[in-house]
């Protein structure tokens, strides 16, 4: 119990904290340890019908420990840093350790794997915090205002908000890794309500996220394409159930690339639970479709330094042209695999290491997002999609989704509560174009697809 | 009150640093401030591959201060619980008021509580050997079960919640909360076809759940189970039909299409499509509808919410007419409506505000039976995995795991996964028949609002739904449903 919880909170310096607590796992028996520290601090301010709902303002820290006893691991993790609550995060993790089974592929890297990026990756930026607080409250209300102002059937709202945050990650290891990086963020949204005059309402939002205040779009764009996003599905109808070509806008076309990135996440692969286990060399998507996976980019969002066991991040191509050229592993999948880790782990601070993207994207083709449109003659537009429907071991799918239904290469009036249904092994052999409009709002990204063969189900 | 509260005696604290705190919180005004202390200690072991791959244990607490402020809420946490942090964090969250300092009310009140999970040895206190003993025990009953079966994946994990609450209203509540899982997870491999199939339960129980009442075998069982029957699953039909919903799991029908809309902050912001719909019809006769966060040992229970309010059951939805919403503090206060005992976070560093416990529907008198039989084609739906909803339009999502196609009365071939979709406020007028079987789920639900998660259960009896739109694949040849 944390006894000495009452001490005043002592500022250590807290690589040589998490270097001492690797050194001393290791002198209390362990053949390889890893300690992972983050701390990280939360602003974020609701607005909403121009009141301030929410402030909330916030800093928290925690540490993680991972330790191999020859070939079996464990982990702890704390909240309190007191030296009782540290002692005790230790003392468990090496009792633990020596009721996990052997496994002749654990451990940590090599220490040959292990690095980090050199030079400035842009991940931080202090300015997020840099606005007085009236100013960041601000934010939220332009942003809710100008959707709010854009049209009267705007009629209520869910607000508009303003979040920055900051995080700060600490990684050490017993083959002497270490190193650090800080990463900055903050973003502006805002979620209207449309209502049309039988009372029926609509709910849709924008966003703009950056890692610094300059990059941020202006609190008015958010908000003024939050409510067309808004507005375009008053009226919404069911369709009919048929069979029709379908294009995917940005964000929806994101959720179905990261099907692919979960299809290929070694974890899933070894244990042949994906539709793309044992695929590597063949053709798996049509042949302009190529799938980068990049944690090396200036300023990304998935970008980092290293990944979640000290690997330097790096650059995959995924899908080459429709061929499925590389999964992304971590040292224990790739292991698994007799491959090479590509550095995706993702380390949390327990548990064994997941997989996790770096700057993940599908390659842009040349025409815009309009011309795909424009080849249809009847077809839906699927601007959302509601759950999760998918069954990534034989590629089923089948989500509720929204939209717009395409006619004479227009799009027409608004559809919902249908569904769009297919299987992911075809579906990206069907992809027939890909657009132009690739933009990151995230670390994942599609421009807009067009996808044929699929079912939509309605009336 | 209890002078044996954890935290009184794990940090020191006293009445006095209470009464400071929520002093310091109400120092610009405000109508009211709380302090949600928490101490969560976790631990979980996953089994895959027939070794256990990787155990964890871990500990975090800390301390939420919020102000209410009319509307508004300061919300303000630390992970350090030592005064200065606090009374800092305290400060924060009141900057949301501007005003002459509020005196909390003097004193106290600790009210009986219920005691619905009492349990003498929480999980997280077991020995690990027996933990290890649960999902190693799972893997091997999920082999035998199937040569077909290759891959087992087995996770364990359960945790123990401390919390005390104190109000600036004299609130004063405390609760140990245990909560413990098993789930199991398999893929079958015939020479043409792959599937998965999936189980799991739980609830706020100790160790000993597992080795009585829900075995491992149990659950390694029926996910293996389900992973044999989908490798020959055909296509699932496409379009609107007859659905009928199993008892238990199906349940999530009802946690998405009625009860997320009536939360009480998307009715009291008039965001929900129930909103102003209390009196008024939005079920068939034949629909009563409850959350209930006072079931003994039930995943979805708490003897208090996270606000300190003492939990219940309330009737959402009684013969069809809507009677009320869920809330939580503040809603309640501002729609002049009484607090359900619905206030729930995720952990000491959110804000709580209105959520489900444990929502089902009542049994009916139809026989299960007799339901299948009344259907002439249609798609009887026995598994979900997750659901979803817009709760602005109304429009929600359920995914099935395990659904049969009905022909002429009877239920024949097993189909694959499929989301059905409708829409909430009809939804429930579309139910013509209510068994007599209500089940709840297995325990394993995990309820996602606003990025924050709870433990949740959903229940129901068998139900069918004159129409409904199944999101399958299937043309006409094949699957006969396709217009």
């Amino acid at each position: 119990m944390p006894e000495t919880a009452l001490e005043p909170q002592i500022e250590t310096d807290l690589k040589e904290l998490a270097q001492d607590i690797v050194g001393r796992a290791m002198s209390g028996g362990a053949t390889a340890a890893e300690c992972v520290i983050r701390e990280g601090d939360e602003f974020s301010t609701l607005v909403r019908l121009g009141q301030v709902e929410t402030l909330k303002e916030a800093g928290s820290r925690s540490i993680g420990v991972r330790v191999f006893y020859g070939q079996r691991a464990a982990s702890t993790y704390s909240s309190d840093f007191s030296r009782a609550g540290l002692d005790r995060m230790l003392k468990s993790a090496l009792e633990l350790a020596k009721i996990t089974s052997e496994d002749p592929f654990g451990g940590i890297p090599d220490p040959s794997q292990l690095g980090s990026l050199s030079g400035d990756l842009d991940l931080y930026s202090a300015d997020v915090y840099s606005l007085p607080g009236e100013e960041r409250i601000s934010f939220a209300r332009r942003a809710e205002k100008a959707a709010l102002d854009s049209d009267p059937r705007i009629k209520n709202s869910e607000g508009g908000s303003f979040d920055a945050a900051t995080g700060h990650k600490i990684l050490a290891n017993s083959h002497g890794f270490l190193g650090e990086y800080r990463r900055s963020y903050c973003s502006v949204a805002a979620v209207p309500i449309a209502q049309d005059e039988n009372g029926a309402m609509q709910r849709d939002y924008w966003y703009s996220v950056a890692r610094n205040l300059g990059r941020l779009e202006s609190p008015e764009h958010v908000g003024k394409v939050a409510a067309q996003r808004a507005l375009r599905r008053l009226g919404a109808r069911k369709a009919k159930t048929a069979q029709v070509p379908i294009v995917f806008d940005p964000l929806v076309a994101t959720s179905i690339l990261e099907h692919i990135f979960e299809g290929v996440n070694g974890d899933s692969v070894y244990r042949g639970a994906s539709f793309l286990a044992g695929k590597l060399g063949q053709k798996i998507a049509a042949s302009h479709v190529t799938v980068i996976d990049d944690g090396t980019v200036v300023g990304g969002f998935g970008t980092s330094p290293f990944d979640g066991e000290g690997v330097p991040s790096r650059r995959t191509v995924v899908i080459e042209n429709g061929v499925l050229s590389s999964y992304l592993l971590n040292t224990y999948t790739a292991k698994k695999l007799g491959l090479q880790t590509t550095g995706n782990a993702s380390r949390g601070l327990a548990g064994t290491p997941g997989i996790g993207p770096g700057n993940y994207f599908l390659q842009p083709g040349p025409r815009t997002p309009q011309q795909l449109i424009g080849d249809v003659k009847e077809g839906l537009y699927v601007t959302e999609f509601l759950g999760m429907g998918v069954n990534l071991v034989t590629g089923d799918y089948s989500r509720g989704a929204s939209g717009l239904w395409i006619s004479g290469g227009e799009l027409t009036y608004p559809v919902e509560e249908i569904t769009v249904a297919g299987n992911l092994k075809d579906m990206f052999l069907n992809i027939s174009e890909i657009a132009n409009d690739l933009e990151f709002r995230g670390a994942v990204a599609s421009p807009t697809i067009r996808i044929d063969g699929l079912t939509v189900g309605g009336e | 009150m209890d002078r044996n509260a954890f935290f009184f005696q794990h940090y020191g604290l006293t009445e006095r640093d209470l009464e400071r705190y929520l002093a310091a919180a109400l120092s610009a005004g405000g109508d009211y401030s709380d302090l949600y202390f928490e101490y969560l200690s976790s631990t979980a072991l996953t089994v895959d591959e027939s070794m256990v791959k990787s155990a964890s244990q871990g500990i975090s607490a800390g301390c939420g201060i919020r102000v209410i402020s009319g509307e508004r809420t300061g919300y303000a946490y630390t992970d350090d619980l030592s005064p200065a942090r606090i009374l800092h964090a305290a400060r924060t969250a009141a900057l949301i008021a501007s005003g002459p300092a509020k005196t909390p009310s003097a004193g106290f009140q600790q009210k009986a509580a219920r005691s619905l999970y009492p349990v003498t040895l929480p999980s997280v206190d077991a020995e690990i050997t027996a933990k290890v003993e649960l999902v190693m025990r799972a893997d091997t009953a999920a082999r035998a079960h199937d040569v077909r079966i290759k891959e087992v994946r087995a996770n364990y994990a359960d945790e123990l919640r401390t919390i005390l609450v104190v109000g600036s209203d004299g609130t004063f509540a405390e609760d140990s909360q245990p909560l413990a899982r098993l789930n199991v997870s398999c893929i079958a491999k015939s020479e043409t076809n792959s599937a998965r199939g999936s189980s799991g339960g739980g609830g706020r129980v100790a160790l000993d759940f597992f080795f009585g009442e829900k075995t491992p075998e149990y659950f390694a069982r029926e996910a293996a189970r389900q992973a044999i029957l989908q490798l020959d699953a055909r296509e699932a039909p496409a379009g609107e039909m007859e659905v009928v919903l199993g008892p238990g799991w199906p349940g999530v029908l009802i946690h998405e299409a009625v009860g997320h809309g009536l939360e009480a902050d998307f009715n009291r912001k008039q965001t929900s499509a129930f909103a102003g719909l209390i009196g008024k019809k939005v079920a068939s006769e034949k629909c009563t509808v409850v959350d209930n966060g006072v079931m003994p040992w039930r995943r979805g229970s708490l003897n208090v919410d996270d606000e300190g309010h003492a939990t219940q059951e309330t009737v959402l939805i009684e013969k069809g007419i809507l009677k009320g919403y869920l809330s939580d503090k503040l809603s309640a206060r501002l729609m002049g409506m009484a607090d359900t005992g619905n206030g729930r976070r995720e952990s000491y560093e959110h804000i709580p505000m209105p959520r489900m416990t444990n929502t089902y529907m009542l049994a009916g008198e139809d026989d299960p039976e007799d339901i299948i039989r009344s259907v002439k084609r249609g798609v009887y739906a026995v598994n979900f995995g997750g659901g979803q909803v817009d709760i602005t339009n109304g429009k929600f999502v359920f995914s099935a795991s395990e659904a049969y196609l009905i022909e002429d009365g009877h239920v024949t071939a097993p189909i694959r996964g499929a989301t059905l979709i409708g829409n909430g406020p009809d939804a429930l007028t579309r139910v013509s028949m209510v068994g007599n079987d209500l089940k709840l789920d297995e325990g394993i639900g995990t309820c996602g609002k606003d990025g924050q998660a709870v433990p949740v259960g959903v229940g129901m009896p068998t139900t069918k739904l004159d129409r409904l739109t199944v999101g399958g694949t299937a043309k006409r040849e094949t699957g006969g449903f396709m217009q």
